[in-house]
């Protein structure tokens, strides 16, 4: 247990060393510890997200991979019996400090999910629903900033004639970009998807990852796959768990082609999970 | 002994237990039809009934003459209004109520203890009987207050729509998909917020429905509304004087031994139906139209 | 993706001050909606203590004149101010277990019909008429009970019965009496007819949450339809039926109008089903009105008290029988 913790320090430190000079780390989690009703999901992970960059987090069905993401912004909150311990420093800041505000937290922090869940109003009230619990804006300057997140997130030039239609008659790959829309229309610095396309067909996979791609130069993202091609497709660094550890982190190429750890390289070449 | 006569033996037993299984299936899955024959048969009876003699006793004067004395004609026009008044403020005083339970039961109590204790208590209130929650409000304010009163059915008729709305707010929220939660919540949006602006949104139809039941039971409640609004001859739109309402009409008419009453509680009962009937189709409609969006 | 939109991340996150004072505001707005339904969720709770309370208070008066009396005498006098209500106890649980004789295995014919017999296209209509019954109100059965079955007991079905029944041994007493047409049975008949819909139609939802491979294994090895009905679905959902039962003798007892119409409001105790009587809900609605002194509406309320007791762990007993069931179907 300790050597493979040293070992993942020591991939993480040389990690850092090469990479800083092009990117910092946006999240940093220290010593992190979750419990589900006493069970330990996750046992001491230490690792960290890189800005402006994909992380992937990848791993077995009940690795605590989900887990992990959730605890980035704290979603894991609303349900009870659930406990998060160690740190989450986004920023040099403690996330899990209960003094953190949460809505501070999530405006920073955005969010999307495995299966599309549009909110049951117009395509328009959903970008905007978010926004309107941040910023008092004019009707002129709402439509622009609904324009943007719809542009940004690739979804304009097909709902812009029906931006007061509901949200519920799309399709199940326009209403994920929907949700990435909604989520970036906050302007979040970090956005984490989980497991985004699991509920789509392959073409709609494939536009959500060049979006993802597209994202990364404005936001931090961190992507829960249960993909490895999609990781190693559209992922910068790849952090693989297993059994609620973190196994081993990298980047995402030197992790698909010579894996340092035994599990990792088992996975990875599909003999198990 | 030999084999032969052995199996042949065996082969006819076999023979006769199956044949004596199938007849009793037969005869059991007759029986059953027979059962589902049986309950129809009463529903169309019942309702051929109050059709039969509604209709006939169906007249305009129904709606603009008031109940009136023994042996002479009228109309029904007090007690619909009287009706119509109690069945809306008890929806209004028990809905807004029921709706916020039902988000506690919902949203608010997973698997506490609470949360499980009110759930069964308004489950029993459900199906408790109504002339239980006539003489309990009775108690609560006929008595205090020295007269029945308008005011008073009204709120027996609430605590008939509460558990009711309770209900199906509960199983409607519990519907909602849970990612629907975290996608609002994610967003940074209050609880509070995410309950009444989006998951209310996405419950509503069901909580129609749940209102709509409501309102066909409590439109054909009488025993409760003995103790509290009693029954008022004449026009009155006064909350705080008793007041007609059609059920007790019905129940008062059909029991006395005028012909032209009897006629007037017949007219009164297929209003009564009608409406009752209609409400239920709508809310089954609502229901069914949810099902194609959802699926 | 054209960079005039690609805004700088973070702008708003660059208030915090903003942003901590409107998170105070959340903080508090999600206590006082919490406390809101969490208060609306108690009330809930308090109203069913509070009905309870209220009529053991207004029948205090009864309970502390007659005490133990008030359950095991006939006396109903308005006059001599003595009352007794076995005779209503007594119809309510005669009226209610002939409710119950006629309509369990009716609806049981019923739920079964509708799950393994009926073609598929015939199910849902069905279901849905039978369960229109359940939403017709109950003065309406009370209405056509005393102008259409009434007149058709007095004339057919009792003249029947007291020929020939009335004369056996030991059930002939059951059936002897004028054909009034009025009285235990016919109330007993309605209220079966009243709460079939609701038995059926419970029974038909448990039935249909018994898993499929567990009835194609049964008819695998050769069973009927009937086997498996009996064998397998009904034992499967054992406790769930008999919650549905009970659900529907909550109905039964409780019932006020149907009831009413039909019974006769007759304080006397008689053997024959033929004959008036009378039951709790029954007494309170005729009565209530004309109640000219405190112990008379205290022996009413009283009554209601013992009624709303009854029910109450009648329909208990129903609800956690059919939790039984649904807790086995969450694991």
């Amino acid at each position: 247990m300790t050597n493979l913790n040293l070992a993942v320090a020591t991939s993480l430190n040389v990690t850092t060393a090469t990479q800083s000079q092009t990117s910092s780390a946006k999240i940093v989690a220290r010593n992190l510890n979750f419990y589900y009703d006493g069970y330990h999901a996750l046992k001491n992970i230490n690792m960290e997200i890189p800005e402006k960059r994909v992380t992937a987090i990848i791993g077995p069905s009940g690795c605590g991979k989900s887990t992990l993401l959730r605890i980035f912004n704290r979603i894991y909150s609303i349900y009870p019996k659930l406990e998060a311990k160690g740190e989450v420093l986004l920023e040099g800041e403690n996330i899990l400090d209960a003094r953190y505000p949460l809505n501070r937290l999530r405006s920073k922090v955005g969010m999307v999910f495995q299966k599309p869940v549009p909110f049951p109003m117009s395509i328009y009230d959903n970008i905007a629903y978010g926004i309107k619990h941040y910023e008092k804006l004019s009707r002129a300057d709402m439509d622009v900033r609904v324009e943007q997140a719809l542009v940004q997130a690739a979804i304009w030039d097909e709902v812009k004639d029906k931006l007061k239609g509901s949200a519920l008659g799309l399709s199940g790959g326009q209403q994920q970009r929907l949700c990435i829309a909604r989520a970036i229309a906050l302007r979040p610095e970090v956005i984490l998807f989980d497991e985004p396309t699991s509920a789509l067909d392959p073409i709609a996979t494939v536009k959500i990852e060049q979006l993802v791609e597209e994202l990364k130069k404005d936001f931090t993202i961190a992507i829960v796959t249960h993909n490895m091609q999609q990781a190693a497709r559209c992922s910068d660094y790849t952090a693989f768990m297993y059994l609620g550890e973190l196994i081993e982190f990298g980047e995402t190429e030197t992790m698909f082609t010579r894996p340092s750890n035994s599990q990792t390289e088992a996975y990875i070449t599909g003999r198990f999970g | 002994m030999s084999a032969v006569p052995n199996a042949a033996a065996k082969a006819a037993v076999a023979e006769s237990l199956y044949r004596r299984r199938r007849l009793m299936n037969h005869l059991a899955l007759g029986l059953a039809s027979a059962a589902t024959l049986f309950g129809l048969f009463w529903l169309v009876w019942i309702l051929w009934t109050t059709l039969l003699n509604g209709i006939s006793a169906l007249a305009p004067s129904l709606f603009y003459e008031m109940t009136p004395p023994p042996g002479e004609t009228g109309g029904l026009a007090n007690a619909f209004f009287g009706s119509i008044v109690m069945s809306l403020l008890a929806i209004a005083m028990g809905t807004p109520i029921g709706i916020l339970a039902g988000t506690f039961l919902a949203e608010y109590s997973r698997r506490s203890w609470l949360g499980e204790t009110i759930r069964f208590i308004n489950d029993i209130l459900l199906s408790a009987p109504s002339i239980v929650l006539g003489l309990f409000v009775y108690t609560l304010l006929v008595k205090p207050m020295g007269h029945f009163s308008g005011f008073a059915g009204a709120v027996t008729l609430a605590f008939i729509v509460l558990p009711v709305v309770v209900r199906t707010t509960d199983e409607m929220l519990k519907l909602v998909p849970s990612q629907m939660r975290e996608a609002a919540l994610s967003l940074g949006i209050p609880q509070w917020k995410v309950t009444v602006q989006v998951l209310y949104r996405s419950a509503l139809p069901g909580i129609v429905t749940g209102v709509l039941l409501a309102l066909a039971r409590i439109s054909g409640e009488t025993a409760p509304l003995l103790f509290t609004a009693l029954n008022n001859q004449f026009w009155s739109h006064d909350l705080a004087a008793p007041m007609a309402s059609v059920p007790v009409v019905v129940f008062q008419y059909a029991m006395s031994p005028y012909d032209s009453w009897h006629s007037l509680a017949w007219a009164g009962a297929f209003m009564v139906t009608v409406f009752v009937l209609a409400i239920s189709l709508i809310a089954r409609a609502i229901v069914a139209r949810r099902k194609v969006a959802n699926d | 993706m054209s960079t005039e939109h690609a805004l700088p991340a973070g702008a708003i996150a660059q208030r915090p001050d903003a942003l901590a004072s409107r998170s105070q505001r959340d903080l508090s707005a999600d206590r006082a909606f919490r406390w809101l339904v969490t208060g609306a969720g108690i009330f809930v709770l308090v109203s069913l203590f509070a009905a309870a309370l209220s009529m053991l208070w207004g029948g205090r008066a009864a309970f502390s004149t007659f005490g133990i009396d008030f359950l095991t005498t006939t006396d109903w006098d308005a006059v001599g101010k003595k009352f007794g209500a076995l005779v209503p106890i007594y119809g309510t649980l005669v009226t209610a277990a002939i409710a119950m004789i006629i309509a369990v295995p009716v609806s049981f014919g019923i739920a079964l019909f509708l799950t393994e017999v009926a073609p598929p296209w015939l199910r849902t209509p069905v279901a849905s008429a039978i369960e229109l019954l359940a939403g017709i109100p109950s003065i309406i059965y009370g209405m056509w009970g005393l102008f259409v079955f009434v007149p058709v007991m007095s004339t057919t079905v009792i003249p029947f019965l007291t020929t020939h029944l009335g004369p056996l041994p030991i059930f002939g007493p059951l059936f002897q009496g004028p054909p009034l047409g009025i009285g235990m049975l016919t109330a007993g008949i309605v209220l079966a007819i009243m709460v079939i819909p609701f038995i059926s139609s419970v029974m038909r939802e448990v039935f249909l949450t018994v898993p499929t491979r567990l009835k194609e294994s049964a008819y695998a090895l050769g069973s009927t339809t009937w086997e498996v009905a009996w064998n397998v679905v009904l034992p499967y959902t054992r406790s769930a039926v008999i919650g549905g039962i009970f659900l529907g003798l909550g109905r039964a007892l409780g019932e006020t109008m149907a009831v009413t119409f039909v019974l006769g409001n007759a304080h006397h105790l008689t053997a024959s089903l033929l004959m008036p009587g009378n039951s709790i809900a029954a007494t309170i609605a005729n009565e209530f009105s004309e109640a000219d002194s405190d112990i008379y509406v205290s022996s009413l309320i009283a009554l209601g008290f013992l009624l709303f007791i009854v029910t109450f762990v009648v329909l208990a007993i129903a609800k956690l029988m059919l939790m039984r069931l649904s807790r086995r179907e969450g694991n």
